[in-house]
């Protein structure tokens, strides 16, 4: 990687003060990630993916160690506002339209009306919701209410992208659509941002990303990167040619790693 | 596609219809029971009067003849308490919403001052009512302020409770979208926490919209005033023996304007709160 580190983690740790006494959510992570890089973060439940995730946003505070984003502070690149977040839930407003949604960031970084206008139907036109925007989240189906999230996310060119399982909550149809959807937002953009997506599912991780983050649970660690060489643009073949089903299984075989280690500890 | 099948709200033919028909139906039902009892048990005029009494006496000329029918002076003094209801859920409504703000954003003010607003409410308001009316007007304040702050005094109380809930009831992650936007506290307030606390708001203020009117017409009761549904109520209790249909037509007065401000209050939360059907 000749690219600087747009994102790095130094010997992270993070303990939570819990009623049964202090939990390790992540332990000892380092970890360097390159601009514009699509990086998948995977792990069973409790392995601090989220916590991860949520360090750079400066959505939470390492107890030790330093995360550094674009060499400021999470807090300093927070409010630079350099990046954008998805949930697992839309967390739409629900008494704003959906167009007013995604105008939202804009709204409060006070760019003018028109602009924002202009900017949230484009998004809206390009993840198939350009006749929905005067509707309200409740009128849309959760994998649209979902579009509208990741449009909100992108308006203000955010030059990371942190999400936190936005396709979970979804269908197993819809969700291969989206993340076909997710992979040609990414590649058109310009520049084209960082992407932290954490999620459950293999297949997912694979398809999207460019490197695999595995993470073992209790305390949470790197326990391995799997570099995912499939050509892109990746299509529906994708999933179905040889290499991606070695590579499921390299990732299938890490994670099953940290679980045995688990059992022998 | 749930967009365009539904979601237009209140546009359903029949609406109105399955609405106003089971209201019609239970006062129905109350005005067969009325008449039947009083078949039933015998019941004179001066026991339980009759409808038609009741009806007969809402046409009757006041003040011996010369004034005007009954039921026009009835609904005078109905607007009349009304007006002041609508003054002090406005100024109760404020005084709510802002104690709610302060005690949002600073729970200390709130551990310290929320025992004494539960403790405003259990003192019985018909014993503050001269005290606020009397010594306000003693102040030089006119009466009309002085009803005004007595209706007041029981609308706060429910807009702060249910305005509280509403502020705190934003989810952490809509609070770290905000965060994650580098929000001002006044964009969290004005973009998050009062839309999203709407909902609870307006439930606070249909309790309130009641409220004000029994403020408003307790507060008639000892100020000497000439007007208002509480004047109607002490002159036709006084001659309730010999004519007791006055005394019903009160209560028929003061229902008809609790429920009418209750409706204005739901009229505003429909164009407000579109968000939900």
């Amino acid at each position: 990687m000749s690219t600087p580190p747009i994102i790095e983690f130094d010997r992270v740790n993070k303990v939570y003060q819990s009623g049964g006494g202090p939990v390790t959510a992540l332990l000892d992570v380092s970890l360097s990630i390159a601009t514009g890089e699509f990086i998948a973060l995977i792990g069973p439940s409790g392995c601090g993916k989220s916590t991860l995730m949520r360090l750079i946003g400066d959505l939470e505070q390492p107890s030790s160690g330093t995360v550094r984003v674009k060499g400021k502070t999470p807090a300093q690149a927070r409010l630079d506002r350099d990046y954008g977040i998805v949930f697992q839930a839309p967390v739409l407003y629900e008494w704003r339209t959906v167009r007013r949604n995604v105008e939202l960031p804009l709204e409060i970084m006070g760019r003018p009306p028109a602009e924002r206008r202009e900017r949230a139907m484009s998004l809206l036109r390009m993840v198939g919701l350009g006749d929905f925007g005067d509707a309200y989240p409740y009128q849309l189906s959760g994998g649209m209410q979902q579009r509208a999230a990741i449009a909100r996310a992108l308006s203000f060119e955010p030059s990371i992208l942190l999400m936190d399982e936005p396709f979970g909550a979804l269908d197993e149809i819809t969700r291969e659509r989206m993340q076909t959807e997710l992979l040609s937002l990414w590649s058109n953009a310009t520049p084209r941002p960082t992407v932290i997506f954490v999620t459950h599912s293999i297949p997912e991780a694979v398809f999207l990303a460019d490197r695999v983050v595995v993470m073992s649970p209790r305390p949470g660690r790197v326990q391995r990167i799997v570099l995912i060489d499939l050509p892109r643009p990746r299509v529906f073949e994708t999933r179905e040619s040889p290499r991606f089903f070695t590579l499921v299984t390299e990732v299938r075989e890490a994670l099953r790693a940290t679980e045995n280690e688990r059992v022998g500890a | 596609m749930t967009y365009s099948a539904q979601g237009v709200p209140g546009g359903a033919p029949g609406t109105l219809v399955r609405r106003v028909l089971p209201v019609l139906g239970v006062v129905a039902t109350l005005l067969l029971l009325w008449e039947g009892a009083r078949l039933l048990f015998g019941f004179s005029e001066q026991r339980l009067p009759s409808l038609g009494s009741i009806v007969e006496t809402m046409f009757t000329r006041t003040r011996g003849g010369t004034g005007p029918l009954l039921i026009v002076q009835m609904l005078a003094n109905g607007w009349a308490t009304f007006r002041v209801a609508l003054g002090g859920f406005v100024i109760g409504g404020l005084l709510g919403f802002g104690l709610a703000v302060l005690f949002m954003r600073l729970p200390v003010l709130e551990r310290g001052l929320m025992p004494y607003v539960i403790g405003s409410q259990t003192v019985p308001i018909l014993a503050i009512a001269p005290m606020v009316v009397v010594g306000l007007g003693r102040m030089g304040a006119p009466a009309w302020l002085a009803k005004m702050v007595v209706a007041a005094y029981l609308t706060f109380f429910p807009v702060t409770i249910g305005m509280l809930r509403g502020l705190r009831s934003a989810s952490p992650q809509s609070l770290d979208l905000m965060r994650s936007y580098a929000a001002t506290p006044f964009q969290y307030f004005w973009k998050l926490r009062f839309p999203v606390s709407l909902p609870y708001l307006f439930t606070a203020l249909k309790i309130a919209a009641s409220a004000a009117v029994i403020g408003a017409i307790v507060a008639e009761l000892p100020s000497g005033a000439r007007e208002g549904i509480g004047v109607m109520i002490l002159n036709a209790a006084q001659y309730y023996n010999s004519r007791p249909q006055a005394l019903y037509l009160a209560i028929l007065v003061a229902g008809l304007v609790g429920i009418g401000f209750y409706g204005l209050v739901v009229l505003a939360e429909h164009l407000i709160v579109k968000w939900r059907t």
